[in-house]
């Protein structure tokens, strides 16, 4: 297995300035000092490729070890000749089955497909690079050819490829029409330097002749395949494209800007967009005495068990699973899937469900959250004439929200509606937090009643907050509509979302953003458009 | 001088070795609070069962892959950005474009829709974030009201409107992360600890808290105070680039997805990683996570797979 890596590493790395091209079956002799570099090279390399490449490239090894139980490559006769080292489709995805632990054939069969999309392995006949659970034959590619080498292949090495094809005069190794196409427009575009890429094919061409018919029979499909990796079917995407953000960080210049055929080329290729690296910043004692720092305040922390932690992890899930509409199919419908938009209009409106109603009962946050919820709390607190506590906390969610340039205003307001001397009203502070807040008041930014809103926010929600709970107001929404069987009140919720689980029909994506309120919509009926939407995919 | 060389590397080296202790120290004490695995005790929780997760909508339109999408408060209309450059906003219950915007720069890789409805912010590789607002007017160009907010040294990675329509928080491949008033373009904080480029970012849902999370490419996660702009809590588990995060529902806890091809669930109260959630055949990482609304469900995508998983790691693979 370590041979079989270092006979693709000869390839890339070069430092041992041999060029074999080696499709993993034969070992190249080495003495002992090239091992150990060869060994610091390929760690080096395992840290710098992309971790999927990484760790299709271990799957991919441990699928050809016949040692351990890798999949039956075999030469397969065929009419009138042979065709070397092939596995079928349905082989292949048993093996990921038993080998990942994988279940359902469904997820073996994309598995293989994504290893086959990225150019591990390839159909032999085909330019689609997916994996069927059939007697379809696949070859495995070549570590030469492996993407995790990073390879950019440029125009000149294609054209160069294709042009090598048309000098064959075998029927396999015709031109698809795409590929055609491809050569026509790079004919045009390298009019000038045709005669040079032209030179190029005709020297590949001889060196091909020059091996085993056999060899050159995988050789060709791996080369094949890996055109098709580079340069993909129109309408098959590009796997080899990455995240530009990841790009940098794995820019190694001496393996990128090599040609396939070895060909030099002066002038430097464009590549797209790159992001200039940034410079490796070393650790300070700054950095490391601001780390120390941060470690201290966090072993002083007072934290929670695990048995806590996952109790009300768990309590919560149970709590608000009836809400979730992912689980718990929404009344009256979900929109996304009965196309009716009733659910959306009962949200928007000012009657609240029951159900709704039940859930500013979880927690304090829960009513401040819900506008309706506020403004019920609000009246009840004016009825008690209690009212100035909430309105300030407002108030303040309010001033955080203000553009800068109004801050100081804003903060004036509040002191003198609120807190000042004399305010039409007042609020109740302890003189420490009153003290604290009109310090702040002189600077009026926008965190100046920070404090006092954790004081009155406490204060609420252990005083007002549970009289609201009792109160009729809140008690008479909260049986306003009561279904008629009289049962469905004394059941949990958990009891009711393991009756409901039955019918699994869940829906989700559009259901699943925070609940918060929803602008005002012009009612609209389902549109033909959306109902043909529906259909898709 | 020679000496003071040598107490120059003595210092920075015993430094190095306090913190390591320290490390250990904080594990150690972690540790003993561990006293149970979070599946074991969701062992009780009634199971999902096979999930079927159907596509309702598809919204063609980009014309290259589409890199980060915004819900709007009204639960249909989304933003998305894409590699074209282009940012659209659709109706995605009808499936209607109602507004486009083509940005100077490709890869548009952070995009966010304002709590009113009437904005959306967007930016990449131009560094930089820009407020546009949305209008109704057929006559007006949106691209001419456009207002550059945020300012960054590298690519903008991630955006969201904080409550309000006035405050932005980015996060950007310099490593930084930063709020900013939308109005005037002032930076009102920066956030600095990252050791490499910051790649997602998410607010917490409280009504009263003022932090959020943030993951990078150094493998961390960190919990930030929006008002002071200091770190709170940093979680180090993952293997590699951390290319999502999302608070749990409670705020209690928040989820990680990493290219290692993990996601992993950190609580706040116990300052821990507290359950890793990966498969064998599960190859690329994840690039993105949400909750569902309760918590029961963690979405995962990852490159041209959905995962489906339960809160006590077990995965539930759906087509």
């Amino acid at each position: 297995m370590i041979y079989f890596h270092f006979g693709h590493h000869l390839n890339i790395c070069g430092c041992l300035n041999k060029n074999r091209k080696v499709d993993g079956k034969k070992s190249p002799a080495i003495g002992n000092g090239e091992m150990w570099h060869l060994i610091a090279c390929e760690q080096d390399r395992r840290l710098r490729i992309q971790k999927h490449h990484l760790k299709i490239e271990d799957i991919i090894t441990k699928m050809q070890d016949d040692k351990t139980g890798g999949v039956p490559i075999r030469t397969v006769k065929s009419f009138l000749s042979k065709i070397p080292s092939v596995v079928t489709g349905t082989d292949i995805v048993q093996w990921l089955m038993k080998n990942l632990s994988i279940e359902d054939p469904v997820e073996a069969i994309h598995v293989g497909s994504l290893i086959a999309a990225q150019g591990y392995v390839f159909p032999i006949s085909d330019h689609v690079l997916t994996v069927k659970d059939d007697g379809t034959f696949y070859r495995f590619q070549a570590p030469y050819f492996w993407p995790s080498n990073c390879w950019e292949p440029e125009n000149t090495d294609y054209a160069i490829y294709l042009c090598k094809r048309t000098m064959q005069n075998k029927a396999r190794l015709e031109l698809a029409d795409y590929e055609a196409e491809n050569l026509a427009r790079l004919q045009r575009a390298f009019a000038r330097k045709w005669e040079f890429i032209f030179m190029q094919a005709e020297a590949q061409v001889k060196i091909d002749r020059k091996k085993d018919k056999t060899e050159r029979k995988i050789l060709d499909s791996q080369e094949r395949a890996f055109w098709d990796v580079h340069r993909p079917v129109p309408g098959c995407v590009n796997t080899t494209e990455m995240d530009i953000r990841k790009c940098r960080r794995l820019k190694n210049p001496q393996k990128v800007k090599k040609s396939v055929y070895g060909v030099t080329e002066e002038s430097q290729s464009q590549s797209p967009v790159h992001i200039p690296s940034q410079p490796i910043r070393k650790t300070t004692k700054e950095d490391i005495r601001k780390q120390i720092t941060f470690l201290n305040a966090q072993i002083d922390r007072h934290c929670l068990k695990m048995s806590k932690v996952a109790e009300s992890l768990i309590a919560y899930t149970e709590q608000y699973v009836e809400y979730d509409p992912l689980i718990t199919p929404a009344e009256p419908s979900n929109p996304w899937v009965s196309d009716d938009i009733a659910l959306w209009d009962i949200e928007m409106s000012k009657e609240p469900s029951q159900q709704r109603v039940k859930r500013w009962g979880f927690s304090f946050d829960e009513i401040l959250k819900d506008q309706v919820g506020r403004d019920q709390f609000l009246r009840f607190l004016e009825s008690e004439f209690s009212s100035e506590n909430l309105r300030f906390w407002l108030a303040v969610q309010d001033l955080k929200k203000q553009p800068l340039q109004d801050v100081a205003k804003r903060v004036e307001e509040i002191w003198q509606e609120f807190l000042a001397p004399g305010a039409p009203s007042a609020i109740n502070l302890d003189s420490h937090s009153y003290e604290i807040t009109s310090q702040n008041v002189k600077d009026g930014g926008r965190y100046t009643f920070e404090d006092a809103q954790e004081h009155i926010y406490k204060l609420m929600k252990s005083d007002s907050y549970a009289r609201f709970l009792r109160s009729n107001a809140y008690q008479d929404l909260l049986l306003a509509k009561k279904k008629p069987e009289s049962e469905q009140g004394r059941r949990t919720s958990l009891e009711k979302f393991t009756r409901s689980v039955k019918s699994p029909k869940v829906h989700l994506l559009g259901a699943m953003c925070c609940p918060g309120t929803p602008k005002s919509l012009p009612r609209s009926s389902a549109t033909e458009k959306s109902k043909a939407a529906l259909g898709q995919l | 001088m020679a000496t003071d060389g040598l107490h120059e590397n003595e210092t920075l080296a015993s430094l190095k070795s306090e913190a390591e202790s320290l490390k250990g120290k904080l594990e150690e004490e972690r540790a003993k609070l561990h006293d149970v695995e979070l599946h074991q005790v969701a062992e009780r929780v009634e199971a999902l069962g096979q999930f079927v997760m159907k596509t309702r909508r598809t919204l063609k339109g980009h014309g290259n892959k589409v890199l980060c999408m915004d819900w709007c408060k009204d639960k249909r209309r989304i933003v998305s950005s894409s590699q074209d450059g282009k940012v659209i906003v659709w109706d995605s219950f009808t499936t209607n474009k109602e507004h486009a915007v083509t940005m100077p720069c490709t890869w548009v890789m952070a995009c966010a829709y304002a709590p009113s409805g009437c904005a959306i912010a967007c930016g990449g590789l131009d560094n930089k974030c820009s407020v546009y607002p949305l209008t109704f007017d057929k006559n007006e160009n949106m691209a001419a009201k456009k207002k550059s907010v945020a300012m960054h040294t590298n690519y903008l990675s991630a955006c969201s409107f904080t409550n309000s329509d006035m405050q932005i928080l980015t996060a950007s491949g310099d490593g930084t992360c930063a709020l900013w008033d939308v109005e005037s373009g002032q930076l009102l904080q920066s956030f600095h600890g990252h050791g490499a480029d910051v790649l997602c970012l998410d607010l917490a849902p409280s009504e009263t808290g003022n932090t959020f999370v943030s993951g990078g490419c150094d493998k961390k996660a960190m919990v930030w105070d929006m008002r002071s702009g200091q770190c709170v809590q940093a979680f180090e588990t993952h293997e590699s680039d951390i290319n999502s995060v999302r608070y749990y529902p409670s705020g209690d806890a928040f989820a990680s997805g990493s290219d290692d091809a993990t996601c992993r669930l950190y609580d706040l109260r116990a300052d821990r990683e507290v359950a890793i959630y990966s498969k064998e055949s599960i190859i690329f990482g994840a690039s993105s996570v949400d909750f569902s609304l309760s918590g029961l469900g963690l979405i995962v995508f990852s490159e041209s797979t959905h995962r489906y998983l339960r809160i006590e790691s077990e995965i539930v693979p759906c087509n």
